[in-house]
């Protein structure tokens, strides 16, 4: 986003005095990966800009999670390259990829059940932020979540299905990254609550100009956030268009995503 | 009258000693879902450590400090030497990989010390306190007492108003989720077992002087109670661990007493089928809050 500003050698510097706010760019090169065995993914290639909001979409099965699993670190890779900002992540651990920036809310609501709202964020910003500063972005998450603001002291197996939603994004957030990918956020959850997380998640990543990479079964609501969407199908990339345009191609969505 | 008094005091300064080292497994249970058969052996090398110190120095606060700096030392040793490459696939492996360890750890102890028992000076008067004409326990029962309660102030502390307590409990419960968020879920492992080692070699250099004296197998028993009081209590819970080894230590010292010494053995073993039988996850065993 900083970059923008400038075309001059200067601007090439700069973002790293923000790097921890702005947004930063993931790319994935004739990646296959999988859990030994025969790959989960064949040889998917994509980018994202800084900002940039990006769906993966595909039926169950197709690799979405597998993908998202790959490029934080939790599944090895086979062949091909995962880059942050450019830097080959080959050989970087899982816990040092999220303090880069990557962060992930895993797929069903990873809420650590055992301890409080408040512990779960504090968790989440423990790496990024220390003392006065940790509390008040936990403050800002209760700004951002109200309903969360009244559970502090709740443990989280007591939240309901929405509210640990909002507990595992906010504690994502907290960390201020600079990609956040989600795994189907909206499993489970009724259509309004939905739409309040996609609409928190959207202007969030506005205004902090934060890259995501959303992997959804819900393909609505997806599109409706998201500036791009990626199709997989059998682990391979068959579509990688603007959003509009893949809401508007019937073929295609009878052909991948089942509707 | 004067009797009970004296029985419930002594009885509560031994159960504090089994309350310490209960909770040194809790502790290793919560961090890693391992029984480490070992600690009891783990703890007795760090108590003749700290005998060796005392012989060297003279003074029993330097071995008193060097059991629990060697006792963390060796819980770094054991997981990051042996335990890290147990399989994870059967909770067996680090259980029978645990034995091994008590055999080798005593092994090599008769080898250097020899088996012969050496008896634990402590710098504390041997004779009860009296309190209003009835004597109540002596000086040295007191001073377990304090540490005891110290140290788990310390570690109640530590596990819930400090970072390193919070990511300590979240490596346990949740590891994936954790190193996510950019925890060293590894090395928060590691941090585990010395802290529950170096508190085992704690209880264990407070019991040897109340024994005949430190030998290879000095905590062999110690173990067999702690590991009951565990269990009474709840692998997964501390409160459960004190309250447990508060239970034990007076019902030990109650039998012992007014029944003799060789029928305590037998009450804490029936205390423990009954807890078992009546509630098969211990008294204060965690409500299951996780389902995968």
């Amino acid at each position: 986003m900083s970059g923008a500003t400038t075309t001059d050698g200067i601007a090439a510097v700069s973002p790293a005095s923000d790097a921890s706010t702005a947004g930063g760019t993931i790319a994935v090169e004739a990646l296959r990966a999988g859990y030994g065995g025969e790959p989960v993914l064949h040889d998917v290639s994509f980018a994202l800009a800084p900002g940039e909001v990006v769906a993966v979409l595909g039926a169950n099965g197709a690799g979405k999670t597998t993908l998202l699993r790959t490029v934080a670190g939790l599944v090895p890779v086979a062949s091909g390259r995962v880059l942050l900002d450019g830097g080959d992540l080959a050989g970087v651990r899982v816990e040092d990829r999220a303090r880069r920036g990557l962060a992930q809310v895993p797929e069903g609501r990873s809420v650590v059940a055992e301890l409080t709202v408040d512990e779960n964020l504090r968790l989440g910003a423990l790496q990024r932020h220390r003392g006065r500063a940790r509390d008040a972005a936990v403050a800002s998450v209760y700004e951002l979540f109200e309903p969360l603001a009244r559970r502090r002291t709740s443990a989280g197996h007591q939240l309901s299905g929405g509210e640990r939603q909002m507990l595992a994004l906010g504690r994502a957030l907290v960390a201020e990254p600079r990609v956040l990918m989600l795994d189907e956020p909206s499993l489970g959850l009724a259509p309004i609550v939905v739409a309040q997380l996609m609409g928190v998640l959207r202007e969030t990543a506005a205004s902090r100009g934060l890259t995501v990479l959303l992997a959804e079964q819900n393909v609505t609501s997806a599109l409706s956030i998201a500036d791009r969407g990626i199709v997989l199908a059998l682990g391979r990339v068959v579509a990688d268009a603007p959003a509009a345009q893949l809401a508007a191609d019937t073929a295609l969505r009878h052909a991948y995503l089942g509707f | 009258m004067d009797r009970l008094l004296f029985l419930l005091a002594t009885g509560l300064a031994r159960g504090a000693i089994f309350a310490l080292f209960a909770l040194s497994l809790v502790l290793i249970w919560r961090a890693a879902r391992i029984v480490n058969f070992a600690q009891g052996a783990m703890a007795v090398v760090a108590v003749y450590v700290a005998f060796a110190v005392t012989g060297l120095t003279g003074s029993y606060w330097a071995g008193f400090a060097s059991a629990i700096v060697a006792g963390a030392a060796i819980g770094f040793a054991v997981e990051r030497g042996v335990m890290r490459f147990a399989p994870h696939d059967s909770p067996l492996s680090g259980v029978i990989i645990a034995i091994g360890l008590v055999m080798v750890l005593q092994s090599a102890l008769g080898i250097l010390f020899g088996a012969t028992v050496r008896p634990m000076e402590v710098p504390f008067d041997e004779r009860p306190i009296v309190i209003a004409g009835v004597p109540v326990l002596s000086p040295y029962d007191l001073f377990v007492l304090v540490v005891a309660v110290a140290v788990m102030a310390a570690l109640g502390v530590l596990f819930t108003r400090t970072s390193l307590g919070l990511q300590l409990r979240a490596s346990a419960f949740a590891p994936e989720v954790s190193r996510l968020l950019g925890v060293r879920v590894s090395r928060m492992l590691t941090i585990g077992w010395m802290l529950s080692a170096a508190v085992a070699a704690l209880a264990a250099l407070l019991l040897v002087p109340t024994e005949l004296g430190l030998s290879p197998h000095s905590t062999d028993v110690l173990f067999v109670y702690a590991f009951t009081v565990a269990v009474v209590g709840g692998l997964d819970s501390p409160p459960g661990a004190l309250l447990g080894g508060l239970v034990v230590g007076v019902l030990m010292s109650l039998v012992t007493g007014y029944l003799g010494a060789t029928v305590a053995p037998i009450a804490v073993l029936v205390l423990l089928v009954v807890v078992l039988l009546v509630r098969p996850g211990g008294i204060f065993s965690a409500r299951q809050v996780r389902q995968a």
